[in-house]
């Protein structure tokens, strides 16, 4: 208990004094211990719970209660004032309706209703709380190296990296809040608090694109939360409780009516998770600086919405709309958003969309909600933390050496940053290649899928598969081509930054050696307490050796043969006479041509409006469908009763 | 069971290349013969491949052959899973993985021709994927099994319920086997506008490893084909291995009547193949199962 309070407070105090301490080197210092800290204790955590699998904590201050009620009404009161400033109304409509729905349902029902557990933790949350801690705590490490070079980017603007950092580190304390509130209305306070942080940290420039998409980002997600609102008012109202345990417990014997409430928790998670119909929201966020796109993509932000439906899933599934609703559009996105990947050139683009299709395929699995689709959706989780915030900060560091952060800019990037280039593509790897992480999780996926008897998903994922390839290999050619003439500029690049990124990709590479024993002894246990055990084998032992074995292979070749070639070098073929530089060549009246080489985009095909229009519309058809159906059983259901 | 998965893979480990350059060269005889020549005598893809293991060492970049090092591991990987009674998932992800290598390999050269090879080898993978993967989502719903050995000691034949996946299956071999229409990343004619694109910066003993995995490749290819007709019986086995032979000589007819498409073609037809063939053939097996 005292563990997870400090994971909480830790990172809020250590927000609070970053905001006050101006200077640089003390920044670096309490930035560095505070991040050292945090994994620590998120260790510890583990380790606590590791045997009993968790516990849950009473917790009852009832001035709790009122402080979160003073600071919500504040928070919502900022919000509407700041929408008004810039002319965001809509903004300040959703925090005029939801706050005082829910301060009103607190006031006149929430207080009598009786709250056992406040708070828990089970093997879930101490997965979510090992990624925030690590991997949260070395995005903030790297951002100081980082921002430092931002800040010499834009040189004469005031310097507002205190806020930057007290906002990353607030953010992080609110996630671990938030992935061990049982009540309700706890975890909603935590969950706005994150829709705020994020808010800004996308406008941090202040420039007028940044604040649109801020805007954006928060109107998204206040709708969001406003479905989680309306979630709670339902839970107590008709079932007379607010905590999530006893939602799961009665879900168990009401399975169809739970699946009202269950299903705007989980709109508000597919706000949250950026699904289609609100991705936008997450391209959007591309604006900020690089710390906060790895910060909002692989711990935190997004993460809580997929947390959200993956610890909804034991009452979705195929026999109630609301499931049907949550894999649909996790579904749709899945596919649409990995055909819009192949039409962008720009790396933070391509990474943004794949997260929406990988959050897409979590969501996918919650909805299914079976035990071996939850397997896969935690395992998706958890690879793809390390993974794509590993890419973020590769492409970080790449934008602030070459300045570009297009693909068809990195060329050659092998011979310009060689290690860096080996990271990002190690990190790419991991994003779909077997043996490493993410395609495991794809596998057990794709099995699920099959066994639900959702034939529609079956095909959406054989596509979405295929067309995950294509752009990840192109760019992994991109980086690996040797261009001629190229110098290597590695030595800019600032010691945080290369620290996090070696320890990122061995973190990598050691999730994807250890997943056997990460599925045996957190994700079994846990599924087992969930759902009362797996009815299959998700992925048979032996297969999970062949896979172990065979990122053993590959990280031992590439040590032993990588760039070893005694050979002797010659100049490629060019048609016309190459003209000794591997760049140019002769060509017919004698002229000398200097070549250029550019990936495919497919933009007639994968056009990205096109893919968001589709996308948009069959996600929002799917989500009005669900909602409306679960507004009308509601409906029926109180007008039985009186 | 444990000696019968080794001797099978070794096995495979031994024979593949033998079966697969025999396959080649009566490949090369047949065309010659619709062609009213001649040809090579059978045994020529071997002498070539020897022949490449006897030039001189040198290649376009330090780093190239490592990548194929890897392509070549895996393809063989992959078949050995494969002929182990392996899941044929790992398969596909394997020979993937191995595909993905090649296709770095071609790309790291910076060359024009490599890298346009490259890049339509990558939209072929793409063309083909989805309907590899449904045929074998449908082995699994047939036989309720991923692993090659469950489908093999399945006593139903999974051909008649699988017909739609078999004929999609054997649409996109075209494309696996780099046949006409479809060998637009490289090619084994010589009219073709861009002939051995994906391989072109490859040279000596790293195109000859080249070559011998494709004649893994071409083997255990065969191999699913073999499964759509497996039930355990001698009848099914004969069937099996019989229209394996049918369908590469099936291909190589393909390959000398038709000539090369455009990479949309390509894309396209598979894709909707798959979506037809491949979509609605699950969904049937999803009703009668």
């Amino acid at each position: 208990m005292g563990t997870i309070l400090f994971l909480i407070f830790f990172p809020m105090i250590i927000a609070l004094i970053l905001l006050v301490a101006k200077a640089d080197k003390l920044r670096d210092v309490i930035v560095k211990i505070a991040a050292l800290a945090m994994a620590a204790v998120s260790i510890v955590v583990a380790v606590q719970y590791f045997k009993s699998g968790g516990d849950t904590f009473a917790v009852h201050v009832e001035a709790i209660n009122y402080i979160m009620m003073v600071i919500e009404a504040l928070l919502a009161l900022y919000i509407i004032i700041v929408g008004i400033k810039h002319k965001k109304y809509l903004a300040s409509l959703f925090a005029v309706i939801q706050t005082p729905l829910l301060m009103w349902f607190e006031l006149s029902h929430g207080h009598h209703i009786e709250v056992g557990y406040n708070m828990y933790v089970d093997r879930l949350s101490v997965i979510m709380i090992l990624i925030i801690g690590i991997v949260g705590g070395l995005i903030t490490v790297y951002a100081l190296g980082y921002m430092k070079d931002f800040q010499h980017h834009h040189a004469g603007e005031s310097d507002r990296r205190p806020w930057f950092f007290f906002v990353m580190f607030l953010f992080l304390g609110a996630m671990v809040g938030l992935v061990t509130s049982n009540n309700m209305i706890w975890m909603y306070f935590f969950w706005e608090i994150t829709s705020l942080s994020s808010f800004w940290l996308i406008g941090y420039t202040k420039t007028e694109e940044a604040t649109n998409n801020a805007f954006r980002a928060l109107i998204m997600n206040l709708g969001g939360g406003l479905g989680f609102a309306i979630g709670i008012v339902i839970l107590g109202m008709v079932f007379g409780t607010l905590e999530l345990s006893s939602m799961l417990q009665i879900g168990t014997v009401y399975g169809d009516l739970v699946a009202i409430p269950a299903a705007f928790f989980a709109f508000a998670g597919i706000t949250k998770a950026a699904q289609m119909p609100f991705n936008s929201w997450l391209l959007g966020a591309m604006v900020a600086p690089t710390p906060t796109s790895a910060l909002l993509h692989s711990s935190t932000m997004v993460k809580a919405g997929v947390f959200m439906i993956i610890k909804l899933a034991p009452v979705l599934g195929m026999s109630n709309f609301a499931g049907i609703m949550t894999m649909m559009v996790g579904g749709i996105t899945f596919l649409m958003a990995s055909f819009a990947a192949i039409s962008q050139s720009n790396a933070k683009r391509v990474l943004a969309y794949s997260t929406i299709a990988n959050l897409g395929l979590i969501v996918t699995c919650g909805g299914i909600g079976t035990p071996e689709a939850v397997w896969a959706g935690v395992m998706l989780i958890i690879f793809h933390a390390v993974t794509k915030s590993l890419l973020f900060l590769c492409v970080g560091t790449a934008e602030h050496n070459i300045g570009s952060r297009d693909i068809e800019d990195m060329d050659g990037l092998f011979v310009r940053m060689p290690r860096l280039a080996g990271f990002m593509m190690v990190g790419i790897a991991g994003m779909f290649l077997a043996p490493f992480g993410m395609l495991i999780s794809k596998w057990a996926a794709m099995t699920a899928f099959v066994d639900s008897g959702n034939i529609i998903l079956v095909g959406i994922i054989c596509f979405g598969s295929a067309v995950t390839a294509f752009y990840w290999i192109k760019w992994m050619g991109k980086l690996s081509a040797i261009v001629a003439g190229e110098k290597n500029i590695e030595q800019n690049v600032h010691k945080e930054e290369t620290f996090v990124h070696t320890t990122l990709v061995i973190l990598t590479v050691v999730v994807c050696l250890i997943f056997p024993l990460i599925s045996a002894f957190m994700l079994v246990p846990y599924l087992e307490g969930v759902f009362g055990g797996l009815t299959s084998v998700v992925l048979s032992s032996g297969n999970m050796i062949i896979m172990v074995i065979m990122v053993a292979v590959i990280v031992l070749l590439t040590g032993i043969f990588f760039g070893k070639s005694k050979k002797k070098i010659v100049p490629i073929y060019l048609a016309g006479a190459n003209m000794g530089d591997n760049l140019t060549y002769q060509g017919s009246m004698g002229k000398e041509v200097r070549f250029s080489l550019r990936n495919w985009h497919m933009e007639h095909y994968f056009g990205e409006k096109k893919m968001n229009l589709i996308g948009g519309i069959a996600s929002t058809v799917m989500l009005i469908m669900g909602i409306g159906i679960m507004v009308g059983t509601l409906v029926s259901l109180l007008g039985g009763v009186a | 069971m444990i000696i019968k998965t080794v001797i099978s893979i070794i096995a495979y480990l031994i024979l593949a290349p033998i079966v697969g350059g025999l396959l080649a060269g009566l490949d090369r005889k047949f065309s010659a013969k619709m062609q009213r020549r001649v040809g090579p005598p059978v045994l020529q893809p071997f002498y070539d491949v020897f022949k490449l293991f006897e030039k001189e060492d040198q290649t376009v970049t330090k780093v190239q052959d490592f990548y194929v090092l890897i392509f070549v591991v895996f393809v063989i990987v992959s078949g050995a899973i494969f002929f182990g009674g392996g899941d044929m998932l790992l398969v596909i992800f394997t020979l993937t993985l191995a595909s993905a290598f090649l296709i770095i390999a071609a790309y790291s050269s910076n060359s024009p021709y490599a890298e346009i090879g490259a890049e339509r080898e990558l939209l072929q993978m793409m063309a083909y994927e989805p309907m590899v993967l449904m045929t074998v989502i449908g082995f699994y719903m047939c036989c309720g099994s991923f692993a090659v050995k469950d489908v093999l000691a399945g006593t139903s034949m999974p051909f008649l319920p699988m017909i739609g996946l078999f004929i999609g299956f054997l649409f996109i071999l075209t494309i696996k086997f780099r046949k006409s229409p479809f060998d637009l990343s490289m090619s084994h004619h010589a009219h073709q506008e861009l002939v051995k694109g994906l391989t072109t910066e490859f040279s000596g003993k790293t195109l000859g490893w080249i070559e011998v995995s494709h004649w893994y490749e071409n083997v255990f290819l065969l191999g699913f084909v073999f499964l759509f007709f497996a039930n355990g019986t001698v009848w099914g086995t004969v069937i099996g291995v019989v229209v394996a032979l049918l369908t590469y000589f099936f291909e190589v007819v393909i390959d000398n009547s038709f000539a090369r498409m455009k990479w949309q073609f390509a894309f396209k037809s598979a894709w909707i193949v798959a979506l037809v063939f491949g979509v609605i053939n699950i969904f049937v097996l999803y009703v009668i199962i």
